[in-house]
């Protein structure tokens, strides 16, 4: 019972640690989205964040100094999206590559240019990381049964960015479903033309949730750099801007589910590595490829239309431009 | 952006002069970012020409490099003339790679080459198409988003190639994950025994004979978009779906025999890879090709020759790029990939930044002198 509990906790907590950066760039993704931009660049601008996290973190041995201008340089990416697909009316999925690329590759050429280190950052130190935060009393509660566990095992414990991540999911509700500015948002993604039509400019709308998404992406990518790890490695988001972008697709643009889908990709990552391995009894050995691989065919499936039906916004990769 | 109504621009500056212009500013981006990090911008371009031009090695790996941009570009550009998006070309590859491999495995020492290749052609092919076909076939039959699911299907592949690769296929008693290598008969010729039997010598390098079937996919793509019904099929769901329904074609049809035809070339990178060079089964073979085809495509403006220019140029920055790395130790693979970026950006997703000022500049150069007849479209707008 006792051993069940604990790996049950442990599992929880790996689950956590991996679906952060993925809610992040998921909540990320339907701000931008839902305002009718497509965007596959989640990967790109988290990448970028995460080095501008560790660079200026080393730097200045502040996390939140880097955090800040990951979120900054995020955010400028971002823009350089809304650019080519707002104002020039670009394809999205084009300008979308080229960032993801831009990023994979000036992240290292940058990284050599200032640390001569192949393309990575130095260390930071404790002061330029987001630690684990204790909760108050996790110590004195860690004792009572199930519940201190719990509270000291699996709720206390992580660093601000986890829990700044689990904020975002309803404060990202809120914000599309509550507020004037969420209502028009979700408006311009369905038909813009309305949106026009009503003196309302498409074009700022688009460009201020471009904005969001990439605030948060920088978020994300701080994570990477500076509270999961402590420097900055060449190509360390490996996909999981994809990934967010599959929990999002998988959530149906929707806040909540996009973060069920998040962490169930977590755990779905947590089970793989646990499994590496391990004999399951009549099963054989698991092929912890194919677990990898799961989060990929479920959104594929979903998109198919053979569990339930995802349904993009309306407006979603199609340049506006005013009738004349 | 405005497109009000002005003078449609003359051809060879739709065509020509803009496409260059915005490469043009995507070097000079790339030239900014190498003074930035405090090297000479002109010293390298200097260096990445000699060492992809310069010698008859560097000249091998580029057009090998070529080779492959070539076949990803290709496929990239059918998909773009249905309207489609294919930016699966990476697993697509992977998965055609795995077809040769297969036949290969199987089939090395049974049969004699001239068989062998054809097989191998086929191989490639088919399993690039079959790849393609899943995402095709739920674009069209049931509406999900290619884009999305193509992606999907780059990151599936290589899961499966990695299971394959570690379970299956490696050479029993090694750690690395390869499979055996193919019998020596069941090679393709290098290109530097193709010049040898005809008494000449060049050096070794990875270019193979597949670059001659590069060319002729290239012949071959361009008769069938612009010289068949079925390519003509293609541009007009492409152009203008609802019309082409007007006109008979079948959308779904079209988008399955485009998207089979995309994956059955980026299925051809296997063939260069795995039974020109590699001589056997590995991991990674096609990294990073199927997201260049991407650049290549945008670049060439989807058609054959355009693409045959800009594979071309890429494999001068790849190798260039290569050869850059030893002689300024601040410049890796990695600028290759920026510079890469870049030209995605400008000549794709920006790619009508530039026309306002050119044709504004147009204008007033053209008011100027008598308007001659031919360079002015009779849309009578003048």
């Amino acid at each position: 019972m006792e051993d069940a509990f604990v790996f049950i906790t442990l599992t929880a907590n790996a689950t956590v640690r991996v679906a952060t950066p993925l809610i992040l760039c998921a909540m990320a993704g339907l701000f931008s989205e839902r305002s009718g931009i497509i965007d596959i660049s989640l990967e790109g601008k988290m990448l970028g964040g995460a080095f501008m996290a560790a660079s200026v973190s080393y730097a200045t041995d502040s996390a939140w100094l880097g955090l800040m201008a990951a979120i900054m340089f995020s955010m400028v990416l971002a823009m350089l999206h809304g650019f080519a697909c707002i104002t020039h009316n670009g394809n999205q999925v084009v300008s979308g590559v080229a960032l993801n690329m831009l990023m994979s590759g000036l992240t290292v050429v940058m990284g050599i240019a200032w640390f001569s280190r192949g393309g990575q950052t130095p260390g930071v130190s404790p002061d330029g990381r987001f630690l684990p935060i204790n909760l108050p009393f996790a110590e004195a509660l860690s004792d009572v049964p199930i519940i201190g566990t719990f509270y000291s095992g699996f709720l206390s414990g992580h660093n601000a960015l986890v829990y700044l991540a689990f904020l975002a999911v309803p404060a990202t509700w809120w914000v599309v479903y509550r507020t004037r500015f969420g209502l028009r948002l979700r408006a311009v993604g369905e038909n813009p033309h309305a949106v026009d039509t009503a003196g309302i400019s498409v074009a700022w709308l688009r460009y201020r949730g471009l904005l969001i998404c990439g605030g948060l992406t920088g978020v994300a990518g701080a994570y990477l750099s500076i509270a999961q790890n402590a420097s900055f490695v060449r190509e360390m988001s490996a996909g999981q801007g994809y990934i967010a972008l599959a929990a999002m697709i998988f959530g149906k643009w929707r806040p909540v589910p996009a973060m069920l889908a998040c962490l169930m990709f977590g755990l779905l990552d947590a089970i793989a590595i646990r499994l590496q391995g391990v004999v399951v009894p009549g099963i054989g050995e698991v092929p912890v490829q194919l677990i990898q691989a799961l989060p990929y065919v479920l959104t594929v499936v979903l998109l198919a239309g053979f569990i339930g039906k995802s349904v993009a916004p309306k407006a979603i990769g199609v340049p506006y431009v005013k009738e004349r | 952006m405005s497109s009000s109504p002005v003078k449609p621009l003359p051809r060879w500056i739709d065509v020509g002069l803009v496409p260059v212009i915005n490469i043009v500013i995507a070097l000079l981006v790339s030239g900014l970012i190498i003074f930035a990090i405090g090297e000479n911008p002109w010293e390298a371009v200097k260096i990445m020409a000699y060492g992809a031009l310069g010698f008859d090695e560097g000249i091998g790996y580029t057009l090998y490099y070529m080779t492959n941009f070539i076949f990803t570009g290709l496929a990239v550009a059918i998909a773009f003339h249905t309207g489609l998006f294919n930016i699966g070309g990476e697993g697509q590859a992977y998965i055609g790679g795995l077809g040769v491999g297969l036949c290969l495995l199987a089939l090395d020492t049974a049969l004699p080459i001239w068989i062998l290749l054809p097989l191998c052609i086929l191989a490639s092919g088919l399993f690039g198409a079959a790849w393609a076909a899943v995402p095709a076939y739920l674009q069209a039959y049931r509406g999900s988003h290619i884009v999305i699911t193509t992606i999907m299907f780059n990151f599936i592949a290589s899961a499966l190639m990695v299971y394959l690769m570690v379970n299956v296929l490696i050479k029993p008693g090694q750690m690395s994950p390869q499979s055996v290598t193919f019998a020596e008969q069941s090679h393709l010729p290098f290109m530097s025994e193709v010049f040898a039997w005809f008494g000449m010598e060049i050096a070794q390098t990875p270019l193979n004979v597949t670059v001659f079937w590069a060319i002729f996919c290239c012949i071959a793509l361009w008769a069938f978009i612009w010289r068949t019904k079925w390519g003509f099929e293609t541009r007009a769901v492409g152009h203008n779906e609802p019309a082409a329904v007007y006109g008979g074609v079948d959308p779904k049809r079209t988008i399955m025999i485009a998207m089979f035809i995309s994956g059955g070339l980026a299925g051809f990178v296997g063939l260069n890879e795995i039974m020109g060079v590699h001589h056997k089964l590995l991991l990674n073979f096609q990294f990073g090709y199927g997201f260049t085809g991407i650049a290549v495509a945008l670049m060439g403006r989807n058609h054959p020759f355009g693409i045959v220019l800009a594979s071309l140029l890429f494999g001068i920055l790849y190798q260039g790029g290569a050869e850059l790395a030893f002689e300024m130790p601040k410049i890796t693979r990695e600028m290759v990939v920026t510079i890469q970026g870049l030209v995605i950006l400008f000549s794709g997703a920006l790619a009508y930044m530039s026309v306002p000022w050119v044709s504004k500049v147009y204008n007033i150069l053209a008011a100027d002198k008598p308007v001659p007849s031919d360079s002015i479209s009779a849309e009578g707008e003048a």
